[in-house]
């Protein structure tokens, strides 16, 4: 079994205390950054470790931080995003509820690189009671001297506070989330500028996830270059995974980049299966708005490899084929769950959560749950389809922010996929509403790779 | 259109209550009270059981803000209520890993069991409930929450259930 970088004390009893979690070498890092490194060291660290954003994007973070304007006399900000809201997704609660303390530290490492002395961690409002233990780990901190004025006796202060949303998705995306944080509605901002230059009440921001400020800890206390070693290619590091839907043993994973699927999805270790000794018919690797995958595409790529759970691998084949390794939410689906009713229910929560700025989600988001609902309930037609794809690419890449793609991608691929089992909704409409298509062939092996002679 | 029709009693916040508002006022630069604003909400909300449009009012004039800047947030974010609620609200998660575990059947079960329909309140005051949208505890469903300190209540059964309510009815309104 691999090391462990985030996740290792997870089981420790009272790790969520300040004691316990330093007795276990908690905010070593802290010390290493503030009294023996530069900011700039700090940075370089950073990006030399390969770590990209866990939020979904997957950007360097590295070149994220060394993208932030330092204009003289200008406050400068770092801000957390907790406002995990995913469908699939539940990492940075788990992270946040049994183990605070590291994303503190981080958090104080972050702040320091970037010359911010206030930071905010914004958590989704329905996440209270880990908003109260964060308060509480971050007043432990302070009581020890790792927070508040002159850190440590280095000079550097630093004040950490939380904020809580209101229950929004789009709060999750870094401009959304910077108004709603300065007090508005949750509208995303057209950039540029970007928030390195103009965030926070206009003021350069950098804007995190959870995961990614928390694995800078691993990254300064055992140098980047060890952190590049786990790893495949630009996927370097561990990778929090958040397993639910029909496996085995849903819960969240810590895994090496670069691990075959076939094992996280069917290894003890890991998710076990699938529950009730049913098959896999389709999965979701990174959150709803990623593309969906028929089993036989998700555990091999086009070209008959075994995928790997890495940003690369997962996107092989690009749309056509493959999906994204977006934020680690990761969702099985048994033989007896309908595509077409995931689709529509997927299609509604994008519905309700377009912030209604730009017209094609705000309304194509409504368009295509209302045929996708018709569709399930059987009153559907063979032109809806070609309707759907149709509305799904007049949306994306139509709008401000990414919610738009989001809510085009999990249509246009499931239709892509799944097809077949759309029109059986339509021509098998009656029966349609009492049973599923079933697994059909969606899990039957590719057709060897075609040699072709040269 | 904000709902007006509602009963709304006239709204003063206790010295209490506003010392916490001046607590959270301080976490922002001067002159940027207004990012106050969300965090204040559910404090009233969790003091009143919903925004009426007084306490909205009365928010704006503490944050010395505009009224319309109070209500144009309140209506944007899901959690804030603009109508009176049954003191306990379940919050039942409808998307799709919920989904697929039964989060349908457990919200058609709360239904029968309450007896009210969604967003509607029970003849003794004490419940309402509500579909919503992902609460990112997708490995644990069918979930629910209940403010306003959004206590969880993970892999619902319809015996769970019986359970919860059993054991609010006799916390009642205490």
């Amino acid at each position: 079994m691999a090391r462990k970088l985030l996740l290792e004390h997870i089981n420790v009893p009272g790790i969520n205390t300040f004691d316990v979690y330093r007795s276990k070498g908690g905010y070593a890092s802290v010390e290493k950054a503030l009294k023996t490194m530069s900011p700039d060291d700090i940075v370089e660290e950073v990006k030399k470790s390969g770590l990209r954003g866990r939020g979904g994007a997957g950007f360097p973070t590295g070149m994220k931080w060394s993208f932030l304007a330092k204009p003289e006399g200008v406050a400068r900000y770092l801000v957390c995003n907790a406002d995990e809201s995913e469908p699939g997704t539940f990492k940075d609660r788990y992270l946040m509820t049994y183990i605070p303390h590291l994303l503190i530290e981080g958090m104080i490492v972050a702040s320091f690189a970037l010359g911010a002395k206030t930071s905010y961690i914004y958590v989704r409002g329905e996440m209270m009671p880990q908003i109260r233990i964060l308060e509480k780990a971050i007043a432990e901190a302070k009581a020890k001297g790792f927070l508040g004025k002159n850190i440590l006796g280095t000079g550097y202060d630093l004040e950490l506070y939380v904020q809580p949303g209101g229950g929004a998705y789009i709060c999750g995306e870094e401009t959304a989330l910077l108004e709603s944080l300065e007090g508005k509605r949750g509208n995303p901002r057209i950039k540029p500028p970007f928030p390195a230059i103009a965030g926070l009440y206009g003021c350069p921001t950098v804007v995190n996830n959870v995961e990614s400020i928390a694995a800078v800890v691993p990254i300064i206390n055992d140098g980047a270059d060890e952190y590049a070693k786990i790893g495949i290619g630009r996927s370097t590091g561990t990778k929090l995974i958040s397993a639910g839907g029909n496996v085995k043993n849903p819960g969240v994973y810590e895994i090496d980049l670069g691990l075959p699927v076939e094992e996280f999805l069917y290894s003890d270790e890991f998710c076990g299966g699938i529950a009730n000794g049913k098959r896999l018919k389709a999965v979701v690797a990174g959150g709803s708005s990623v593309p969906i995958l028929p089993a036989n595409l998700f555990l091999k790529t086009i070209n008959n490899e075994p995928r790997l759970m890495s940003y690369e691998s997962l996107a092989d084949g690009g749309f056509v084929s493959g999906t994204m390794m977006g934020s680690g939410g990761f969702i099985a689906y048994d033989e007896d769950q309908c595509i077409v009713r995931n689709t529509w229910n997927f299609t509604r929560f994008y519905h309700h959560e377009s912030c209604g700025q730009c017209s094609p989600c705000r309304e194509g988001t409504g368009w295509m749950e209302k045929v996708l609902h018709r569709l399930e309930h059987g009153h559907g037609k063979l032109s809806d389809m070609d309707l759907l794809v149709d509305v799904s690419k007049k949306i994306e890449g139509n709008t401000i922010c990414p919610l738009g793609d989001a809510a085009a991608w999990p249509v246009a691929s499931a239709i892509r996929h799944f097809r077949d089992e759309f029109e059986w909704h339509v021509t098998n409409g009656a029966e349609a509403i009492t049973r599923n298509f079933g697994l059909a062939h969606y899990a039957d092996p590719l057709p060897k790779k075609e040699e072709t002679v040269a | 259109m904000l709902r007006v029709d509602e009963q709304q009693a006239p709204v003063t916040f206790t010295p209490e209550l506003v010392k916490q508002f001046d607590d959270i006022v301080s976490r922002y630069p001067a002159g940027k009270q207004k990012s106050a604003l969300l965090p204040i909400l559910h404090l009233v909300q969790a003091e009143y059981g919903w925004l009426s449009s007084n306490a909205m009012d009365k928010v704006a004039d503490y944050l010395k803000i505009q009224d319309i800047e109070v209500y144009e947030v309140a209506t944007f974010y899901s959690m804030y209520f603009m109508r009176p609620q049954g003191k306990y609200v379940l919050e039942v998660c409808r998307t799709g890993p919920c989904e697929i575990v039964g989060a349908g059947k457990i919200m058609d079960y709360i239904e029968q069991k309450l007896g009210v329909k969604e967003g509607e309140v029970t003849a003794d005051g004490l419940f309402s409930w509500r579909g919503v949208e992902c609460l990112a505890a997708c490995g644990f469903g069918p979930v629910l929450q209940i403010g306003p300190e959004y206590t969880f209540y993970e892999n619902l059964t319809n015996h769970s259930v019986d359970q919860l309510i059993a054991d609010l009815k006799v916390k009642g309104n205490n």
